[in-house]
């Protein structure tokens, strides 16, 4: 290897490690504000992915549907809840309109839209669009009334809930991959370095992400909220501070966060309804690295797998994620001898 | 002590009785069934299923172990799976060796898998286990799937049959047996794991590391036991699938099936033996008219099950965590434990020290939590024979002051010393084994045992038996003295009339009752009660103190925190008053009670 090989590879695993940071991220996010292994994180990467590329055929994208069935099962369960409540029926229609207000509307946008070979930016938005509202569907679905429940007993539902949304992101996308065009077919070369515009809009949307969650957590009373929650969620509680509000925000952040990732990768490999989970598992390594608590660490994390995946598939392409879930074992065995008092829970 | 009503008397007793033979005859019953299944005229499609059901069940079993006993949790199973059938194609098919020597390799290489994943995580919080099993899984599918001596992903083909002294067991019939008579032994041998020492020591796993380990058990070694356990079952399991199928590949043991077997098991019934195969059961059955009815409901091919176990996974976990075995176990009649062990030979006892030996010295212990001094420089003394009280108002450090004397926290600062030697820095499970033992401010049991089996977990350092002699019931022995121990403790506060029930029964008196006769059963020379008089009636109060008096005749030493002023009066020969973290006072309770500080700490100042 020389070193014009070496700087590719490095390029094309800080590319990927960027997308991995993001949803490293996520998972962080998550895990502290709701005390969620979010194992389906990859799933969103996966749905931003093939809606756009459903968009690019002028078809109306399964997402559409898949969406509309989560919230009727979400608007559905406000009418048993409130039934069961005995809410006056003013507030459970407010409460299922609030349910259905976005799903609905972000649909008919996309229906209308479908066939209209919109710019790719323009449909890139609505995918975001329709993509965000599953992250706040599916705590609700198959999260919120658990919120006390351990750990563990939390990761066996989102295993549950990555069977699920697997199996219905087949029945809704089918089973054939598609590459996205990209957003930018300029290209920038430097030596032997090729800068392609994708890269560049991966580096600059990852960065965007991050400065802006940042300011978010810093500067805004939600994002503020947020940590509360994640410090102590019985005294964020007393402070005011909706727990399940909170896993609602978070989730929906959530799925933000892997719609934009999958609109950033879809440019640069095929992606099928199940691909999803290896990119999001490799989030998830960064995210181990940092203790599923440290943001900064996860960054780092996140690009030091991307530079492990890049630099394993040159030595021995066949067992590139051999190397990369492997290396989970060195991280885990370096965490349980620095800190190894975080016994119970 | 007056009797709580309880739910038991519903039954009459002739027909519980029956009813309780019937159960104790179901195991065998059961085991004859499956094992004469094959001679009878039953298609060979249903035997084909029930082979896949023994071979689901045994997996499921060691996660019923692990994750409904001890509260891990593992979606690698798969992978042992894998390991046990690719050791056994690649030794009998590329090397062509015998398949005994397949299955010992097979084991041994997923013990020492296993042991390297638990040494890793199971020092850290409960979550860090299934993270490392699910990179496992991944890191041994595409190992399989990649490796050149292993086919990749077209696998290892022609895996011969299986003979035992010459019979051949072929695929069909003759494997059922040996694959039922594995998966029940192993059920056996779970069961009667369960229902031992260093089974309660696996039990007590699931309620937190504290008071396992304040018995004096090493609750790291036991969740790697476990652990091992699992593997072990999973790569017999994965053995048996090799000469079953005769051809292995990476797909049956990829991650997603690592997610089924825990599926199996949580649908079962996570904390029951039966609910593996129970889930096994369901599951395989399901699978398979789901597997054919859902794409000719959607109209295309595909793995639409997923669907339907993802949502069934989170929907069981909502409304009936427990599992389906549940639903049986609640209308079985539960048996009281046969009363064997008046014949046995008592455990022997520690020599107690001398009366008016120094036994405890607590010199300026401290501990800081970050910028908040929670325990100031506090020293005090506990000599052989007394009872000594520890007061003061909410807040004042009491029960952090215990936590550092029986090793539960760190010091930050000072030393203590049990006879003359250092003890602080120590972990809790070598202090308990020096003869300190202690109950907690909110009660630490395992609520789904019996009393009886509650208090027996505080003798774990009086017994030896190992898991081993515990799966093949070679320690009942042990066990009676065990038990007979028990319930000379349990009649010691006066409770042996309750001995049989759950101890999550109980009202909250008679469980610090409970938490007192198993520190008792420990064998302690100084008993460390944490407020042993909250939550318990006048007449249970003075009946506590009539016990603690009398362990105090017998040489016993006392630390008792305790609000109930009167209750600390009346008993104690010196008290240490504590107030914001440090020692306010020490005297004797006259002394303390005349005192116009400890007033103030108590009642505020006249300003």
């Amino acid at each position: 290897m020389d070193l014009s090989i070496a700087s590719i590879l490095a390029l094309d695993g800080l590319t990927n490690g960027a997308v991995y940071a993001l949803l490293a991220l996520a998972t962080v996010l998550v895990f502290a504000v709701t005390r969620v292994i979010f194992i389906p994180q990859g799933e969103f990467v996966a749905f931003g992915a093939l809606t756009l590329a459903l968009f690019q055929t002028g078809q109306v994208p399964g997402t559409v549907w898949f969406l509309l069935a989560l919230a009727a099962a979400a608007a559905l369960s406000d009418l048993v809840n409130g039934w069961r409540h005995r809410l006056p029926a003013r507030r459970i229609g407010l409460q299922v309109l609030r349910t259905l207000a976005w799903p609905v509307l972000a649909s008919a946008v996309a229906i209308w839209a479908a066939p209209r070979g919109l710019p790719l930016v323009a449909q890139a938005l609505l995918t975001m669009a329709l993509v965000t509202p599953f992250g706040s569907l599916i705590y609700r679905l198959a999260y919120e009334s658990l919120a006390d429940a351990s750990v563990l007993v939390l990761l066996i539902v989102s295993v549950g809930v990555h069977f699920a949304l697997v199996g219905l992101g087949l029945f809704f996308f089918g089973a054939e991959g598609f590459r996205n065009p990209s957003f930018w077919d300029e290209r920038f070369s430097a030596g032997a370095l090729t800068l392609s515009g994708q890269t560049v809009i991966i580096f600059f949307a990852s960065l965007a992400l991050i400065v802006l969650l940042y300011l978010f957590f810093e500067r805004t009373l939600t994002g503020k909220a947020l940590r509360a929650t994640a410090v102590n969620r019985a005294g964020a509680r007393l402070m005011g501070i909706s727990s399940s509000g909170a896993g609602r925000l978070a989730f929906t952040m959530a799925a933000l966060i892997g719609a934009l990732s999958g609109l950033l990768i879809g440019p640069t490999t095929t992606i099928f309804y199940d691909s999803g989970f290896l990119i999001g598992l490799k989030g998830f390594v960064a995210a181990v690295f940092a203790g599923l608590a440290s943001y900064p660490m996860a960054l780092v994390g996140a690009l030091g797998v991307g530079l492990l995946e890049s630099f394993g598939s040159f030595w021995a392409s066949a067992f590139k994620e051999v190397i990369v879930f492997s290396s989970i074992l060195p991280v885990l065995l370096w965490r349980s001898l620095t800190d190894p008092h975080s016994e119970d829970q | 002590m007056s009797r709580v009503l309880t739910d038991v008397a519903e039954v009459p007793a002739p027909a519980k009785r029956r009813r309780i033979g019937l159960r104790r005859l179901a195991f065998p019953l059961f085991a004859l069934a499956m094992l004469v299944l094959p001679a009878l005229p039953v298609p060979d499609f249903w035997i084909t299923q029930s082979n896949y059901i023994g071979l689901y069940a045994l997996v499921a079993l060691g996660l019923v172990m692990l994750t409904g006993v001890a509260g891990l949790i593992s979606f690698g199973q798969a992978a042992f799976v894998g390991v046990g059938a690719y050791t056994a194609a690649f030794l009998t098919v590329t090397l062509a060796s015998s398949p005994w020597l397949a299955l010992l390799l097979g084991v041994g290489i997923a013990v020492v898998a296993a042991l390297v994943l638990g040494a890793i995580t199971l020092r850290m919080s409960g979550h860090y286990l299934p993270l490392a099993t699910i990179a496992w899984g991944l890191v041994l599918y595409y190992s399989m799937g990649n490796m050149e001596f292993l086919g990749k992903y077209d696998g290892i083909l022609g895996v011969p049959t299986l003979k035992i002294f010459g019979l051949d067991l072929g695929t069909g019939r003759g494997l059922h047996v040996l694959i039922w008579a594995i998966a029940l032994l192993a059920a056996w041998a779970c069961a009667n794991l369960l229902d031992s020492r260093p089974g309660r020591a696996i039990r007590a796993l699931k309620g937190g590391a504290t008071m396992a380990e304040a018995m004096g058990i090493s609750t790291f070694r036991h969740k790697l036991l476990v652990f091992v356990l699992a593997a072990v079952l999973a790569a017999i399991s994965g053995w048996l699938f090799a000469f079953f199928q005769r051809t292995v590949s990476p797909s049956p043991f990829n991650l997603g099936k690592g997610i089924e077997y825990l599926f199996m098991a949580v649908l079962g019934g996570v904390s029951h033996v039966w609910g593996a195969f129970l889930g096994a059961a369901v599951v395989k059955l399901t699978e398979d008219q789901l597997q054919v009815l859902l794409p000719k409901l959607i109209g295309t091919s595909g793995n639409f099950e997923t669907i339907v176990f993802g949502i069934v996974l989170v929907v069981v976990l909502k409304y009936a965590p427990e599992g389906l075995w549940t639903f049986v176990v609640r209308r079985l009649p539960r048996a009281d434990r046969p009363r064997d062990w008046d014949a046995s030979t008592p455990l022997p006892a520690r020599a107690k020290p001398q009366r008016g030996e120094p036994l405890l010295q607590v010199e300026g212990v401290r501990k800081q939590f970050g910028g908040l001094i929670a325990v100031n420089d506090v020293s005090f003394e506990i000599r052989a024979g007394d009872i000594v009280g520890l007061i003061g108002p909410n807040g004042a450090g009491k029960s952090t002051t215990f936590n550092l004397i029986t090793g539960v926290l760190a010091l930050s600062a000072g030393q203590v010393r049990w006879r003359g030697e250092p003890i602080g820095g120590l972990p809790s499970r070598q202090i308990a084994r020096r003869g300190i033992s202690r109950t907690f401010q909110h009660v630490k049991m395992i609520a789904e045992m019996t009393v009886l089996e509650n208090v027996a977990l505080g003798g774990y350092l009086r017994g030896t038996s190992g898991s081993v002699r515990a799966m093949l019931r070679l320690d009942r022995e042990e066990e009676r003295r065990l038990f007979a121990e028990a319930e000379r403790q349990l009649a010691r506060i006066g409770m042996a009339d309750r001995m049989h029930e759950l101890a999550g029964n109980l009202a909250l008196g008679p469980q610090r009752l409970m938490e007192i006769a198993r520190a008792l059963c420990t064998d302690p020379a100084l008993l460390l009660l944490d407020e042993p008089a909250a939550g318990l009636r006048h007449k249970e109060k003075q009946a506590l103190a009539d016990v603690l008096r009398q362990l105090k005749g017998e040489g016993m030493s006392l630390l008792l925190v305790e609000h109930d002023m009167e209750f600390v009066m009346g008993l104690t020969d010196r008290i240490v008053v504590m107030e914001f973290g440090t020692k306010l006072m020490e005297g004797t309770p006259a002394e303390v009670q005349a005192s116009p500080q400890v007033r103030a700490a108590y009642l505020g100042t006249e300003h």
